[in-house]
C-alpha cells in the first residue's frame, strides 16, 4: 500500500525530478538560466498544444450544437484540422495596406502574444510546478492583462480603417469596463486567503472536511465571485457573447481587419492564450488550483486535475458561445457597469460579514441571502425598456 | 551599475528619448509607454514587487490608454509632420548642458550623497498593507475621495440630459 503511494507521489512529481535531474548536467555558473529555460519550455509547448486542440472542439463543438457535423474530412473526425489551418495560415500572403503604419502594424500582434503568454508564469499548474512564485503573484497577472488592451489599440489604429479604428474602440472601452469586476472579484479571495501569492491561495484550498474540499467556490461569496469572474473573463477575451468588437456579422473582423495569413493566426492564437490564462487564475483562485475534487481521489497527479478543470472550463465558453445571442454594446457596458460592479462591491461586503462571523449555519443563510437578493433586485430593476432618443454631449455644444 | 541596471537604464532614457523627438502623436506615447515598462522594470529589480506591478497596471493600462483615447478622438491621422527640431537647438543645448553640471555639482557636493544608504526595507505587500491602513489612513481617504470626485465629474460630464424647457 505504501508503495502505491510512494508511486503516486512520484508520479506527481515527475516533472520537478525531471527538471532536477537534467540540471545535474548543468555547470553551477549556468544552472539559473537552465533552469529559467527549461521551466519555459513547457509552458511554451503545452499551452499552443491546447490551442490547437480548443480550436478543434470548438469547431466540432459548435457545429454539433448548431446541429451540423464539424469539420471531419482532415484525419478522422477532423482530428488533424488544426495543422491543416497552421499550414493555411502560414503560407497565405501578408498584406498590409498601404497607408498602414508598418511599424505599429507589426507590432500589435507580438505585444499581444507577449502579454498573453506571460500570464502564465504565476499559475500553479501542479504541486510544487509554479514558474515563478512572486509574492505579488495575482498583481502580476492582473498588470500584464492590462497590456493586451494597448496591443488591441495598436492593431485597430495602426491599419488606418474605420472597421479597425471603431473595432478598437469598441474593444478597449469593454476591455477596460470588464477588467473592473474581474479584478474586484478576485480582490475577495484575496482578503479570504490574506495573501497575493498563487501558490498560498491554492494551498489554502487543499484541505478536506470529509470527502468535500475547501475550494472557494464552495462558499456564497466565492460561487458569487466565481460566475462574476467568468462573465468578465468572457468579457475580456471579447468571446461571445461578447464578441461585438470583432463579431463578422457586425464589423467585419474588428480590429483585426486588415491583417492576413500568419499575424492573423497570431491574434487568434494570443486572445485563446488569454482566455486559458484567464481561465487557469479563475482555477487558481476559486476551484482550488491542483487539488483533487474528492479526498479520495488525491492519488491523480496534480497537473492532470489542473487541466481536467481547464478543459472543463473551455467546453463552457464553447458551450456558451453556442448557445447565447451576442451582447449590443450598450447592453454590454451596462451590464458592466450597472449589474457587475455593484454585485462585485456587495459581495466584497459579504466576504467580510462571513469573516467576522462565527462559524455555523447562521453564516451560511445570512451570506446567501445577501449575495442572492441583490442578484434577484438588481436584475429585475434594470430590466426596464429604455427610450432611444439622440445623444447630446452638453458641454460639446 | 551592473548590467541589467544598465540595460534597464537604457530602455528608459530612450523610451521617453523617443516620445519627445517622434513625430507622430501616437508613436510618442507608445515610445513613452515603453519607457514606463522600462521604469517598472527597474522598480522590480530594486526588490519593490507592489509598486513595479501597480506602474505597469496603472501606467501602462490605463494611462496610455488614456492617453491614445484623447489623441484618437483630437487628432486626424495625417501624414508625418515635418521635423520638430527648432533652429537655434545648439544654445538650447548649451543652457540644458549649464543647468545640467551645476545640478550635478550641487547634488554631488550635499552631505545626501555622502550618508551611507540605509538597510533596505523589505517591502512585502503585507507590509505595504499594513503601513496603509495604521499609518497612513488618512492620505488614503483623501485619495479615495479624489478618485471618488473624479469618477462623479466623468459621469457628469457625459450624463445624458434631458430637454430643459426654455
Amino acid at each position: 500500500m505504501t508503495h502505491l503511494v510512494l508511486l503516486a507521489q512520484q508520479l506527481d512529481q515527475i516533472f520537478v525530478i525531471a527538471k532536477h535531474w537534467l540540471l545535474g548536467f548543468v555547470p553551477t555558473a549556468a544552472q539559473a538560466l537552465v533552469s529559467a529555460i527549461i521551466s519555459v519550455v513547457p509552458i511554451l509547448i503545452v499551452f499552443p498544444l491546447l490551442f490547437a486542440i480548443t480550436t478543434w472542439l470548438e469547431r466540432k463543438g459548435l457545429g454539433r450544437i448548431q446541429n451540423r457535423y464539424g469539420p471531419n474530412r482532415v484525419g478522422p473526425f477532423g482530428l488533424l484540422q488544426p495543422i491543416a489551418d497552421g499550414i493555411k495560415s502560414l503560407t497565405k500572403e501578408d498584406i498590409v495596406p498601404k497607408t498602414a503604419d508598418h511599424a505599429v502594424h507589426f507590432l500589435a500582434p507580438v505585444l499581444l502574444v507577449a502579454a498573453s503568454f506571460m500570464g502564465y508564469a504565476v499559475l500553479p499548474i501542479g504541486r510544487n510546478m509554479v514558474l515563478m512564485n512572486l509574492n505579488a503573484g495575482v498583481l502580476y497577472f492582473f498588470a500584464i492583462g492590462s497590456m493586451m488592451e494597448l496591443a488591441v489599440f495598436m492593431a485597430g489604429w495602426s491599419s488606418r480603417s474605420k472597421y479597425s479604428l471603431l473595432g478598437a474602440m469598441r474593444a478597449i472601452a469593454q476591455m477596460i469596463s470588464y477588467e473592473v469586476p474581474l479584478v474586484l472579484a478576485s480582490i475577495v479571495i484575496i482578503m479570504q486567503a490574506g495573501s497575493l501569492s498563487t501558490v498560498s491561495i491554492v494551498e489554502q484550498q487543499t484541505s478536506y472536511t470529509g470527502i468535500w474540499p475547501h475550494w472557494f467556490v464552495f462558499t456564497p461569496w466565492g460561487f458569487a465571485g466565481f460566475v462574476l469572474f467568468m462573465i468578465a473573463a468572457t468579457a475580456e477575451s471579447n468571446r461571445s457573447p461578447f464578441d461585438l468588437p470583432e463579431g463578422e456579422s457586425e464589423i467585419i473582423a474588428g480590429y483585426y481587419t486588415e491583417y492576413s495569413g500568419f499575424k492573423f493566426a497570431l491574434f487568434f492564437l494570443g486572445e485563446y492564450i488569454g482566455m486559458f490564462a484567464t481561465s487557469g487564475m479563475a482555477i487558481t483562485l476559486f476551484l482550488g488550483g491542483w487539488s483533487a475534487p474528492f479526498s479520495f481521489l488525491t492519488w491523480i497527479p496534480s497537473y492532470v486535475w489542473f487541466f481536467v478543470k481547464l478543459l472543463t472550463i473551455i467546453s463552457v465558453f464553447i458551450w456558451i458561445r453556442g448557445t447565447l445571442p451576442r451582447l449590443r454594446m450598450d447592453q454590454l457596458m451596462n451590464l458592466a457597469w450597472e449589474f457587475m460592479l455593484p454585485m462585485a462591491l456587495l459581495n466584497l461586503f459579504t466576504a467580510a460579514l462571513w469573516h467576522f462571523m462565527p462559524a455555523g449555519l447562521s453564516r451560511w443563510l445570512v451570506c446567501t441571502a445577501l449575495v442572492v437578493v441583490p442578484c434577484i433586485l438588481l436584475s429585475r430593476g434594470l430590466k426596464q425598456r429604455k427610450k432611444f432618443q439622440v445623444r447630446t454631449y452638453h458641454y460639446s455644444e | 551599475m551592473n548590467t541589467i541596471f544598465l540595460i534597464l537604464a537604457a530602455i528608459s532614457v530612450v523610451g521617453t528619448g523617443a516620445a519627445m523627438s517622434l513625430r507622430n502623436a501616437v508613436h510618442c506615447v507608445l515610445a513613452l509607454t515603453f519607457g514606463f515598462t522600462g521604469i517598472a522594470a527597474l522598480y522590480l529589480q530594486l526588490g519593490a514587487q507592489f509598486v513595479g506591478f501597480t506602474q505597469i497596471m496603472v501606467y501602462v493600462g490605463a494611462v496610455a490608454i488614456l492617453a491614445v483615447f484623447a489623441i484618437m478622438m483630437t487628432h486626424k491621422p495625417e501624414p508625418a509632420k515635418p521635423s520638430t527640431f527648432s533652429s537655434s537647438w545648439i544654445e538650447g543645448s548649451i543652457v540644458a548642458a549649464a543647468v545640467f553640471s551645476v545640478l550635478a555639482w550641487a547634488v554631488h557636493s550635499s552631505s545626501f550623497s555622502r550618508q551611507p544608504s540605509p538597510p533596505q526595507p523589505d517591502a512585502t505587500v503585507q507590509q505595504i498593507g499594513v503601513a496603509l491602513m495604521h499609518h497612513f489612513v488618512l492620505p488614503l481617504e483623501i485619495m479615495g475621495l479624489l478618485l471618488t470626485a473624479a469618477l462623479i465629474g466623468a459621469v457628469v460630464i457625459a450624463m445624458d440630459r434631458k430637454e430643459e424647457l426654455k
